[in-house]
């Protein structure tokens, strides 16, 4: 095994192009697993942490451009309310020893369909930004991730920073397991309202092959918002409603059977977090000013 | 390979590392400091706990190659640790100073060995999170608490006055398979307490 420890983004760039199979190493939190348990010997590590520029983040005007490096930790205590919605799920990461490692490139990089910052980007929307020697592009995270622990990186690319549009309206952020710390999700849920384009998104975790969103579940909330006027009249989200949106969302699921939880009891859960995160949102955005996420508007 | 890197306040080189090899084992197999424990190798249980540049982190998750030129304290560390800090400064507050000031010559010659109760920490230079361990028997087997003393220690160097949640979230990383979990935050508590009565 060799040790690759590029001080720059180019020469990391460089290394990933004359060798192909090296595997990327910043936190650590995924990679070091796998060594220890020797289910994995790359010939190649490529580490990534002396590259200052991979923890640093940019607030812009519509998204905040997050290095691929920056820690859970600090998502957590500076990016609370451009991200809400990922800093909740930042703060259900493992424990503060990972979170201090583990970051959102390498949450993509292994794409598990359990990692905990999946649903958040899904609802927020986001944009993953690769690059290689030949070049750099933004991946649409819904394009993003394209199996069981697969992802939409070429072989010699590599992950810089992840563009997630910044909150317009309330985010929420559920996730089911045996306790509190350390434990992968048995299924988790993202929502995000969009005040501006009067949209919801959704993300669901551990919940089928690859991190989802629950389109017609969306589709359907959409229309029915709009077709109340709720997003004006601000009145509670009728009962039948928040129903109907659970069980789409439970029905996007295509889970599996196993020893964190059975398929349906993860259907099940699903359906009650997406009910859940509506309410809690829905109930934010009308404790709010009527015109405060309107477009233009905001402070 | 070769990485060179400060543990403790002091330089130390390991030779012939295993590219794949884990700080951990580095700390444990070749330094000769066996405080940090091995037990789960996958950041589960939190015993490996050290400070990498005053960061908490599993040292069983950091890659050896990663620590060239960084500063690592272990719990041995750990008591000169909290005596720098609490001169106001060292390494707490400058990461990268960390124990510049070292053993002085002079000291180094008046050492000698006294007897010292692992029972009561009499005689031995704890930290005041070690000793409030000891006094509160928060110590069962003693596997866990390399790792929790190291996670305790730096949350009360950011936080002073934590709250019973605030304490919980910072060991929650850390666990304790003799369930001694409520003498723990007995522990804690005790520093905090003794940490603003000495301020």
């Amino acid at each position: 095994m060799d040790f690759l420890r590029p001080a720059r983004w180019e020469e990391a760039l460089a290394a990933k192009a004359e060798h192909l199979t090296a595997v990327p190493i910043a936190g650590g939190t995924d990679v070091m697993v796998e060594i220890n348990f020797d289910h994995r010997r790359p010939e190649y590590l490529l580490d990534l942490n002396r590259i200052g520029e991979l923890g640093e983040w940019e607030v812009g005007e519509d998204t905040v451009r997050l290095g691929a490096s920056v820690p859970y930790t600090r998502i957590m205590e500076h990016l609370r309310a451009e991200l809400p919605g990922l800093a909740l799920a930042s703060h259900t990461v493992a424990s503060p020893q990972i979170r201090n490692r583990g970051g959102v490139g390498g949450n993509l990089g292994t794409a598990s369909p359990a990692g905990d910052a999946h649903p958040a980007l899904l609802a927020a929307g986001a944009e993953v930004e690769v690059e290689s020697v030949r070049g750099s592009r933004r991946i649409p995270i819904d394009e993003f991730y394209t199996g069981v622990k697969r992802n939409a990186l070429a072989p010699d690319e590599l992950i810089r920073a992840i563009h997630i549009k910044k909150a317009d309206g309330p985010q929420q952020y559920s996730k089911v397991g045996t306790r509190n710390a350390m434990v992968i999700a048995v299924c988790a849920f993202g929502l995000a309202l969009h005040p501006e384009t009067r949209t919801i998104r959704t993300g669901i975790g551990s919940a089928a092959p690859t991190p989802i969103r629950a389109q017609a579940a969306e589709e359907f909330l959409n229309a029915a918002l709009d077709e109340g006027g709720f997003w004006d009249n601000g009145k509670i989200i009728t009962p039948s409603v928040a129903k109907q949106f659970a069980d789409l969302c439970a029905a996007a699921c295509n889970p599996i059977d196993d020893v964190r939880g059975t398929a349906s009891y993860r259907r099940h859960a699903v359906g009650v977090m997406a009910r859940r995160t509506l309410t809690w949102t829905w109930e934010s955005y009308r404790g709010t000013e009527p015109t405060a996420f309107r477009k233009g508007s905001a402070a | 390979m070769r990485v060179t890197f400060r543990v403790n306040g002091r330089r130390q080189e390991a030779d012939d590392v295993w590219e794949g090899e884990s700080l951990l084992y580095v700390l444990r197999e070749r330094l000769g400091l066996p405080g940090s424990k091995n037990a789960c190798e996958q950041g589960e249980c939190g015993s490996c706990t050290v400070r990498l540049d005053g960061v908490p982190v599993c040292a069983c998750l950091v890659a050896a190659g990663q620590v060239e030129g960084r500063d690592v304290v272990t719990v041995e560390g750990l008591a000169d640790y909290a005596k720098e800090r609490a001169a106001g400064g060292g390494c707490a507050t400058h990461p990268g100073s960390c124990g510049t000031a070292g053993t002085s010559l002079d000291a180094a010659r008046r050492w000698e060995a006294r007897p010292t109760d692992s029972a009561t920490g009499e005689g031995a230079q704890l930290a005041p999170i070690q000793q409030a361990f000891i006094d509160a028997g928060a110590v069962q087997c003693g596997f866990c608490t390399p790792g929790l003393l190291v996670a305790a220690d730096e949350m009360l160097e950011r936080n002073p006055n934590p709250s019973d949640a605030d304490i919980r979230e910072a060991l929650s990383g850390n666990l304790c398979r003799c369930t001694g979990y409520e003498k723990i935050l007995d522990a804690v508590r005790l520093a905090a307490a003794r940490q603003s009565e000495g301020a």
